[in-house]
Order: C-alpha cells, then structure tokens, then sequence
C-alpha cells in the first residue's frame, strides 16, 4: 500500500522548490496554502493579479479592508517592501514574463504540458477565466498542484485535455500526491514519487507515457 | 478657471444615452463605483453595454442595473461569483440563463489591455494570451519566434465610471492601495470619465508626483462623504 501526499504535504513540497528572491502568483486551492510553507530564511515575494507585489497573509484581527484583497477576493497584508500597480501593469508583470513562478490547480494537463482549469466545459457553466490565461503565458514557469486522479481514479494527466484549454504548451511541472512530474521535451519526465508506489502503478494512474528519471527522489 | 466638481450624482450621470459603453472600475468590491451606478439605475439610461471585471459584486449597484433589465452586454473577465457560499453576480446569473443578457468573456490582461490600447489612440494588437484556446476562436492570429498571438482590438467607452481616494477640482487622482486596480487605465479609455472620490483637495494640495491619474483624463469629479478611511 503506497502513501498519499495531503494537500498541505504537496504545498509544503513545492514552498521548498522556491528559490529565495522569486516573484511568485499563487492560484486558489493548493497552491494559495503555499505561502504558509516557504522557509523563513528566504525572501520570496507575491503578486497579486490586481496589482499587490509583495502581499502577506490575512490578518485576522483587522477590520475588513477592500483595497486590500487577493485575486480570490480574501483579505491580506503588505509586507515591507511591497508596492502597488494598476492592472495594466500588474498583467503586463504577469505576461511580459516579470512573473518567475506561478502555481495553479487544474482539471487536466496534457503530455505536452497543455493546461486546462479555467472552464468545466459543462453546458450550464458561466464562462470566466479571470487572469489565467494571461498567468500561463507568461510566467517563466508554471506549476501545476494537483490531485493525480479525480475521486472516481481517473486520470488527470491525459494524453490530449478533453476539457477548455487555459493555455497550449505551458505547463513546466506537476506536482500531484502521487509524483513530481517534470514536463520535458522528450515527455514526462518522473522525478520523485511517494514511498511504496511502483513506477508501473503511477502509470496506470496516468493517462500519458511516463518516463522515469535514473534517480528518484521518495517523497 | 477649470473647475470639473460636480455637485450631485443626478448632474453627473444625466448625460448617460441609451446604448452607450460604460467602463465600470473595481475589481471584486474594491473600489467600485457605487453611488455612480445608483445614480444611473435613477436616471434610466437602457441598452448599455457595461465593461466591468467581475458581472455584479453583491446586490447593491451593478446587479440591481441588470435585475432591471437594462443592460444589453456584459464585457467581462470573471461574470461567476468567485465564492460559491456568498454568490455576488446572481442578477447576471439570471439573466443569463435566461437569455436576456449577452456576455463576452475576456482575459482580464486582455481586457485592460485593449482599453490601454483605446486610451493610447492605438489600434488592434496581438497578445499571446488565449492563444489556442476557446477564447481566440474566429480571431485573427499569428506566430511570431515561434509564439502564436491573437488580434485583440481596442476598447472604448462612452462613459468610465471610477473610484479613487483623494482628487481636485481638475480631475488629479490618487488611489488607495489595490484600489487602483481598473481606475488608471478606465479612465484614460472613455469619453467623459467620472471619478467619486472619498475627498476633494484644495487645487495643489496633492503632490504631484504621487498623483496616479492626472486630471487630463477625468471629466467630472464628485466627492462621496462617507466611506473616509484614516
């Protein structure tokens, strides 16, 4: 029986891949519980899509501030240091490629690193796709949190992404509670995986060839 | 002597045409022109196609215009209430599945920058954004270094309605933190642009290189007495 990365165990797992000195937007779900587990002694700053640059977390004391709140509408703080922009500028951080890091859910990615989260695609679906797709082009890199399949076992990583795409070709890593899988050239690169699974068990979860890198990290 | 106070929000919006493009400033419930929009559900303009981040932040204001049926389109981001258990765009909602209302969602980057591009007399422009998507269908693209874009055009609007902090009897603004968020770029992309502010400041009393918003884009300006933040 192999293990299971929690939520906050993947969020843990990607706050110690950040290097200090990152500019970093952090998209809702997983990765928003990502600013709870960077290392102290790294300075990593985030961005908020309306135009917080370095935004601390919400203070629970304070009075309700609306000019101060995150992409997700949730109440923060400004660090020493931080500045405002307008939103021509914030998105002209995120899409001029300013942006080092961004890390979002998903719904699907494919083997060539499509994305997509923005949309269900289901018929009675309101379409809104706020700043994502601006996000996914421009970031120097993007990483995908997510659950490796859906509750009902299937897979995530697919093939082709049968769900509205986000962006084409933009995804560089996935990190799941299963495996941390690198999106290469050469395919899907497996870098790390949770005690107890075999590689052959990780691809049956996985609707997409895998590769598997020489030496692999056991999470 | 260059004086754009306007002292009642009946005078400010009375000139609103049915039919016209109004940009709408805020982002969520921050910063969001609320006595503006009252004053035009009073005043009875129809036909409007509203350019707003988010299709209503609550019941008050934007969603009470579409309850009452007066707006045509919705040119917006993120038209879904972004917090399932405290839903703030149900009038669109609505009047959307019922048919009565058009939406074209737009990247939000996308979004402000086509109204950048209206602002700075520029044309259409490509962007990478949604390149490849749902939302690039039927557009013109392009690759260039081996990066596909798509033609996105400018977008204007007959009236911007926004909220700033501080201003003067020239149209000068400042913004209170994220508060800032549509207001620069709203401002510069309308015709007759209207800013209520928390307060007017005597003529020079604002430093100027701390104002945002320079008074050359703003029409009128009004001030809202409560709402003072310290």
């Amino acid at each position: 029986m192999h293990k299971k990365l929690s939520r906050e165990d993947i969020a843990r797992r990607v706050a110690a891949d950040i290097p200090d000195g990152y500019y970093v937007n952090l998209g809702i779900g997983i990765p928003t519980l990502i600013a709870r587990y960077l290392p102290d002694d790294r300075e990593v700053i985030l961005h908020t899509e309306n135009g917080i640059v370095g935004m601390g977390p919400g203070d629970e004391e304070a009075p309700l501030d609306l000019d101060l709140i995150n992409a997700s509408k949730e109440p923060v703080t400004l660090i020493p240091g931080s500045s405002i922009a307008d939103h021509t500028d914030s998105f002209a951080m995120m899409r001029g490629g300013h942006i080092d890091l961004t890390v979002l859910g998903a719904f699907q990615v494919s083997a060539a690193g499509d994305l997509a989260n923005w949309d269900t695609g289901h018929p009675d679906a309101i379409p809104a796709v706020g700043g994502a797709m601006d996000l996914v082009v421009g970031a120097r890199n993007v990483y995908v949190t997510m659950e490796h399949t859906t509750r009902e076992r299937i897979p995530k990583i697919v093939q082709t992404c049968d769900y509205p795409l986000t962006g084409e070709s933009v995804v560089d890593r996935i990190y799941t509670d299963l495996a941390i899988i690198d999106i290469t050239d050469a395919g899907l690169l497996v870098t790390a995986m949770v005690q107890g699974l075999s590689f052959e068990d990780l691809q049956a979860l996985t609707a997409a060839p895998l590769q598997l890198k020489q030496q692999i990290m056991r999470l | 002597m260059l004086d754009k106070t306007v002292a009642d929000f009946e005078t400010a919006v009375a000139d609103v045409h049915d039919g016209a493009t109004i940009l709408i400033g805020g982002f969520g419930a921050s910063a969001v022109p609320t006595e503006l929009v009252c004053a035009l559900l009073e005043q009875g303009a129809r036909e409007l196609t509203i350019v707003n981040n988010n299709a209503g932040n609550g019941p008050v204001g934007l969603s009470q215009l579409i309850a009452a049926g007066r707006v045509k389109k919705m040119i917006c981001s993120f038209a879904r209430s972004s917090n399932k258990l405290r839903p703030n765009a149900v009038a669109f909602a609505e009047a959307y599945r019922g048919g009565r209302i058009e939406l074209e969602c737009v990247p939000q980057g996308t979004m402000a920058e086509r109204m950048r591009a209206a602002g700075s007399g520029l044309g259409p422009f490509y962007t990478p954004t949604s390149y490849g998507t749902a939302l690039a269908e039927g557009k013109e693209t392009r690759i260039e270094d081996g990066v596909g874009y798509v033609l996105e055009h400018p977008l204007k609007g007959d009236f911007a309605f926004i909220k700033a902090q501080y201003g003067d009897r020239w149209g000068n603004l400042t913004y209170r933190y994220a508060g800032r968020n549509f207001g620069p770029v709203m401002a510069m992309a309308a015709k007759t642009t209207i800013a209520q502010v928390d307060r007017i400041c005597p003529l020079g009393q604002l430093q100027p290189e701390h104002i945002v918003t320079s008074g050359i884009f703003v029409k009128r300006i009004i001030e809202v007495q409560r709402d003072q933040h310290a």
